[in-house]
């Protein structure tokens, strides 16, 4: 590995660990639900598994790869990370937390998912440990800054490129979602779990949760699009239709990804409809930038088969490098986002979410989104950062080239299947299809279908840790291959209103406090009688 | 902004089909009062079995024919259960946990409400089927999550 990209390599590493481990876990889960046996299975592991999958698919491989993300951007565009040994101690911080957590999950102590709902409490350590990823990740947003400000001093009046303005985007949304964990675990669930406290709400945790649950989607999803955008259309040989709109875009998410977080509560008491329904209105909205961002890549992959000669109207998708592994994963991943986009509209509708609440539809669906159109992203980038952080050529390309299509297919299965046993009902999260032995007919034939796609996915998972490490430890040496980012098709020179972070921060702050402000006070007004801590595991 | 023609297009058209979506559950909502259930009303959990209402829940039909439902939540079972409820009458149900957080799912139907411990969810439905349905716990609740099942009873009234 070259000494410039050892940080984003330590972290890109950690993020592929942290998933081989939970991949393996998910496929027994699968088997599990649609009630395949198999030797030491039982409802113990089977929920211990579930949380072990939850935290580290959700929180570190998705933490890990994106600070490892964020710091090829810096060195490649910026030319610079400042604050190195500060950012190293981040990643022992961080990795020292994941892993403090994740023994006290394996250990049994833990099982409560990854959403740890009180009352069920989990081992202060489980608290502790998370809180030490997190503060990770805040250092890191403080090193991008740092970065930031030290370019932006040698180059004044420049739009900063596109890629750092997208992690720009991400670090602020990520300190206004993580505020209120903090606010939840330090403030409430620590000392609860120590004992200091006795009692806890329940529905006031929830409400902190969920205004960092959903932004943890965004936060997720930001850095695929920065993938998308600046990298995607250099690949497939074309150039980025609109830097501008990119821009705007990205600001769009600054301002409207967190106040959104009641459309995870729609089912919860404690809330007026009223607000339920402001919270519907901005869910709706944030759907917008995605929207725009599904124009702008597809006219940009456009762009790239006109270059290489199409003139029919359609003729250019052919054109396009379907071969090459990160271009491959990254339209794969768009296309499964065009199911997981619309399903969450049918999520966020309000009274219509009661037809899939809870049910194995949500599974479907996060595994589309996050499982597919940001993992599948992340695993293509992986495939294009590797040779260039290492200075190795990829190992067993063919493998490489046949990983995302394994994984679309799989997918393709499990979802679609989850998505239909959701609407039969099929709670989620069940150690079996069976529940209690009785009543299972409208749903076992499709997790038996989602079986067969958990181990396609697998299989697929697989495929792409065995390439990671054969390059990484086997691959040819090569010359140092250059990071080539999108060309926009008009380039932007100089500043405009979506360059003005510090404006947009405000904004989106006045946001969050009109979204959440009222209704935490009116939850804290009632008589409130809190929960002590319970361990059904 | 400089913003191509065809995009122009497009924004509006991303535009108008989140007006559609947004329009679509505002009518719903103001015309037919179609709402999650939202109700806000507190108790003590560890109190529960002092509850008026909740220290024994069970069916009572009211002086005006509707039907209340009050439901405990608890691992790893609803009580009551049975449910028995009679068809084509508005049914309120009440329901509160008292442990952790549960879900009270009756498949096939509009039923699905969080339980949650020093809250009451509440919410009304009129069932149309006579017959029996299952009723599911769905979210996480411990390791005999997937056993929290009861059983909904739709009965044909007596003409």
């Amino acid at each position: 590995m070259t000494s410039r990209h050892s940080l984003a390599g330590a972290h890109i590493g950690v993020a592929i660990a942290a998933f081989g481990l939970a991949s393996a876990m998910g496929v027994l889960q699968a088997l599990s639900i649609a009630d395949i046996d198999f030797p030491q299975r039982s409802d113990l592991l089977y929920y211990i598994s579930v949380t072990a999958h939850g935290v580290l698919m959700a929180l570190v491989f998705t933490t890990f790869f994106i600070m490892g993300l964020g710091y090829v951007f810096a060195q490649e565009t910026l030319g610079r990370i400042r604050g190195r040994v500060v950012a190293w101690l981040a990643f022992v911080l961080g990795l020292a937390g994941s892993a403090i957590a994740a023994y006290t999950i394996l250990a049994g102590q833990s099982t409560v998912l990854y959403t740890f709902y009180p009352p069920l409490q989990a081992h202060p350590l489980f608290y502790i440990g998370a809180t030490l990823l997190v503060v990770a990740s805040w250092i890191w947003g403080g090193v991008m800054i740092a970065s930031y400000c030290s370019w932006r001093r040698e180059n004044p009046g420049v739009p900063v490129p596109l890629a750092i303005h997208g992690m720009l985007a991400n670090i602020i949304i990520w300190y206004l979602a993580t505020a209120a964990l903090a606010a939840e675990v330090v403030g409430m669930l620590i000392p609860w779990s120590l004992g200091i406290v006795k009692t806890v709400d329940p529905l006031l945790a929830r409400t902190l949760f969920w205004w960092f649950g959903h932004p943890l989607v965004y936060f997720w999803l930001i850095p695929a699009y920065v993938l998308w955008y600046t990298v995607l259309p250099h690949v497939a040989g074309g150039r980025l239709f609109s830097d501008r709109l990119a821009r705007m875009v990205f600001i769009l998410f600054v301002l409207l990804s967190v106040p959104v977080g009641f459309h995870h509560q729609f089912a919860d008491p404690g809330i007026s409809a009223g607000w339920k329904l402001a919270h519907t209105v901005t869910t709706y909205a944030v759907l917008y930038p995605s929207l725009v961002t599904a124009f702008t890549i597809i006219a940009s992959l456009e762009v790239a088969g006109r270059m290489k000669g199409a003139g029919g109207l359609f003729n250019w998708i052919a054109r396009l490098p379907w071969g090459d592994p990160f271009f491959a994963s990254v339209a794969l991943a768009m296309i499964a986002f065009v199911f997981g986009g619309f399903g969450g509209a049918i999520n966020a509708a309000y009274a219509m979410n009661t037809m899939v609440h809870n049910t194995a539809w949500i599974q479907g669906h996060f595994h589309v989104t996050l499982g597919t159109t940001v993992a599948l992203t992340f695993m293509g980038a992986t495939y294009w950062l590797l040779p260039r952080i290492t200075r190795r050529e990829l190992r067993f390309p063919f493998l490489a080239r046949i990983q995302p299509y394994l994984w679309f297919l799989g997918i393709a299965l499990f979802s679609t299947s989850y998505h239909i046993a959701g609407l039969r009902g099929l709670p989620r999260r069940v150690y079996t299809a069976s529940l209690s032995g009785e009543n299972a007919a409208p749903w076992h034939s499709l997790t038996r279908v989602a079986a067969v796609g958990a181990v396609v996915l697998f299989l697929s998972s697989l495929s792409f840790l065995i390439v990671v490490l054969a390059t990484w430890w086997t691959g040819r040496r090569t010359e140092a291959l250059a990071f080539q980012f999108a060309l926009p098709l008009r380039p932007v020179t100089s500043l405009s209103i979506w360059d003005r972070f510090g404006l947009w921060t405000v904004l989106a702050v006045i946001l969050v406090i009109a979204a959440y402000g009222y209704p935490i006070l009116s939850l804290m007004s009632h008589p409130r009688y809190g929960s002590p801590g319970f361990k059904p595991f | 902004m400089n913003v191509e023609f065809y995009e122009k297009i497009w924004m509006w058209v991303a535009s108008a089909l989140l007006v559609v979506f947004l329009g679509a559950i505002f009518l719903m909502a103001g015309l037919h009062a179609v709402e999650p259930p939202s109700h806000i009303e507190t108790l003590d959990p560890e109190a529960l079995s002092a509850h008026p209402e909740f220290g024994n829940p069970a069916v009572k039909i009211q002086p005006d024919g509707s039907v209340v439902v009050s439901v405990v939540a608890q691992m790893f079972s609803f009580s009551p259960d049975p449910i028995e409820v009679p068809a084509n009458r508005p049914v309120t149900f009440r329901i509160t946990s008292a442990d952790v957080i549960h879900g009270f799912e009756v498949v096939g139907t509009n039923a699905n409400a969080m339980a949650i411990p020093g809250y009451v969810s509440q919410f009304t439905l009129t069932f149309r089927q006579p017959g029996e349905y299952l009723v599911a716990c769905n979210e996480y609740c411990g390791l005999a999550h997937h056993r929290m099942v009861g059983k909904l009873v739709v009965k044909k009234e007596a003409p």
